[in-house]
């Protein structure tokens, strides 16, 4: 998908990192990057956000892990990794080779996990900055994740903040009771940008068996039937903090991703399209150039946040 | 592996619930292996979402047949297609069967149950064309569900029908039909696809007679290309037993790798 021949200057401004175009993939749904090759030249993209990393290797959940309902998906994957060395031994290196962003989606078991995920990753080279995953279920704390409350998303984003060398973007997690409250204890905290939403706490029912369709009983929801929650979400937070806002959300299209900016976000990220069409990404690239261009917009950063509230 | 968004439906046939699809798709064609995958978009818009992973069933430098079983909306979609129409695929996919490990001269057992049948008349052809005699058994619940009879015959290549409800063939599951062939003579291998049920009880039977085997296993895919992590089974490897991604290291899996449960 050609962009270049547009005119439109197509840069996204995180302030702490300036972006080749708004477009990133979002973690879970892109593997580590490498798988997509194939499939497109992944210099196109903004950036490439990989899959969540605990510190070692992590199993995941029993199958069935996946659920397709009405225009989406449930997933109980139960972020199965690699792990920090595997991943700075064997993909890092293929990475730095290509000139695209790369962001590192932080997980962790309890606070001291995410800190001793960035300690080894702030000694490796080609990382551009780490999305912190605060949706992980805390083992001490009955499986409470840090996203659900101000306060322990502040001490835990606090804490990375202070532990790193890179910039810090902290997902939020649409299932609390105001996503407004802890993207500001997040912002209060330090954290250079904030990304939203990670998947909806989801079920699904064989009505036949009686039994839940995923091994994991729950799992979170993704793909166009989530689309009009997060676009509600990153309005409300994007007009509430000043940090920069990555928004995500069931975006197909390049319309559906020019929704989110106009919205607010200064950046998106690609989910589960790219499972449906593993170069969505860099056509969505192309479909943003292409409308700014029929529209006049000289530059696709001018679209950020103009939603015109009567 | 390309994306072919312009490949053409050329030729349906029909049997009930199943359907063998020719389609003119020559990148996917050229370079498909027995026993990989390709994920078929079946809708344009958002519902269903996901492409549906289906086993290749023949190949040729000009495209490629696919055989399915209407087993949801996806298929269903799918099935309403005509000659003519464009189709959206991924592929070839995944690893396929060692086609050369059963070695020139020498014997393999294919046992197909139901829609499994779909990726071993193309192994067979292949093993047939790399000097192994393939003997193909393929088993159903009851006649209407072991349609490919006929495409065996006229292909010329020696099959052994069961059906569950005793309608055609032998009596009983392909698995007793094939403990029963394995008395006679023993394959250097045996490759199969079908229910996980069935592959089970295959693998137990094979493994007691020290006979290597070859399983496709099947499962609902996300992406079909390890990215979702969504496909995974117990497998052993090196550094243990965990969940492997069917749709990368698979989906076909040495026997004794396949942990069963």
């Amino acid at each position: 998908m050609d962009v270049r021949g547009t005119g439109v200057d197509l840069t996204a401004d995180l302030g702490f990192l300036e972006l080749r175009n708004p477009v990133l993939t979002a973690s879970g749904t892109f593997g580590y990057g490498l798988e997509f090759e194939p499939y497109m030249d992944l210099v196109t993209l903004g950036g490439i956000v990989v899959k969540g990393l605990y510190y070692g290797p992590r199993e995941g959940n029993p199958p069935p892990r996946l659920v397709e309902t009405p225009s989406g998906l449930i997933n109980a994957i139960g972020l199965q990794g690699i792990g920090v060395e595997a991943f700075a031994e064997k993909v890092l290196p293929k990475l730095r080779r290509i000139d695209t962003a790369v962001i590192v989606n932080v997980c962790g078991a309890d606070d001291d996990e995410y800190a001793a995920v960035v300690e080894f990753l702030d000694r490796q080279e080609g990382i551009a900055a780490y999305e912190l995953n605060i949706s992980c279920p805390n083992v001490k704390k009955e499986g409470a994740c840090p996203a659900l409350l101000p306060q322990t998303t502040f001490d835990l984003v606090k804490r990375i903040k202070a532990a790193s060398r890179r910039p810090i973007i902290t997902k939020l997690s649409p299932n609390v009771t105001s996503i407004i409250e802890i993207a500001q204890a997040a912002e209060e905290a330090g954290t250079d940008a904030l990304a939203l939403i990670n998947t909806l706490l989801a079920m699904a029912v064989d009505l036949e068996t009686r039994r839940p369709k995923l091994g994991n009983v729950y799992g979170g929801l993704s793909g166009p039937a989530v689309k009009p929650v997060a676009l509600r979400m990153v309005h409300q937070v994007a007009s509430r903090v000043r940090v920069p806002v990555i928004g995500m959300g069931g975006i197909m299209s390049g319309a559906d991703a020019l929704e989110f900016l106009v919205a607010g976000a200064a950046a998106v990220e690609i989910g589960t399209a790219s499972f449906v069409d593993p170069d969505a990404a860099a056509r969505i690239v192309g479909e943003i150039a292409r409308w700014c261009e029929a529209h006049g917009v000289a530059a696709v950063r001018d679209v950020v946040g103009t939603i015109k509230i009567p | 592996m390309p994306i072919e968004r312009d490949a053409r439906l050329r030729e349906v046939q029909i049997w009930g619930d199943f359907f063998r699809f020719g389609i003119d798709a020559p990148a996917a064609g050229r370079d498909a292996r027995p026993g990989q995958f390709v994920m078929v978009k079946v809708s344009e818009g958002t519902s269903p979402l996901l492409r549906r992973p289906l086993g290749i069933h023949d190949a040729n430098p000009g495209g490629l047949d696919l055989f399915f079983k209407v087993a949801g909306k996806g298929t269903e979609i799918l099935s309403r297609k005509k000659p003519g129409d464009r189709l959206d695929l991924i592929g070839p996919l995944g690893k396929g069967f060692t086609v050369a490990a059963a070695g020139r001269g020498r014997t393999a057992f294919l046992v197909g149950g139901g829609r499994g049948i779909a990726p071993l008349y193309y192994l067979a052809l292949e093993l047939a064309k790399a000097g192994t005699r393939p003997v193909v058994f393929y088993g159903g619940r009851s006649l209407a569900d072991i349609p490919l009879r006929e495409r065996f015959e006229r292909a010329g290549l020696e099959y052994h029908c069961s059906t569950d409800d005793g309608s055609f063939g032998f009596a009983g599951f392909v698995t007793a039909l094939v403990a029963r062939e394995l008395e006679k003579a023993e394959p250097a291998l045996i490759y199969a696809c079908g229910p996980d049920p069935m592959m089970k009880a295959l693998a137990g039977i094979a493994a007691s007679r020290r006979v290597p085997a070859e399983f496709s296993l099947e499962s609902m895919m996300g992406c079909g290309i390890g990215a979702c992590w969504g496909c995974v089974h117990r497998i052993r490897g090196e550094s243990g037993t965990g969940w492997v991604k069917i749709c990368e290291e698979g989906p076909v899996f040495p026997g004794e790798r396949i942990s069963w449960t």
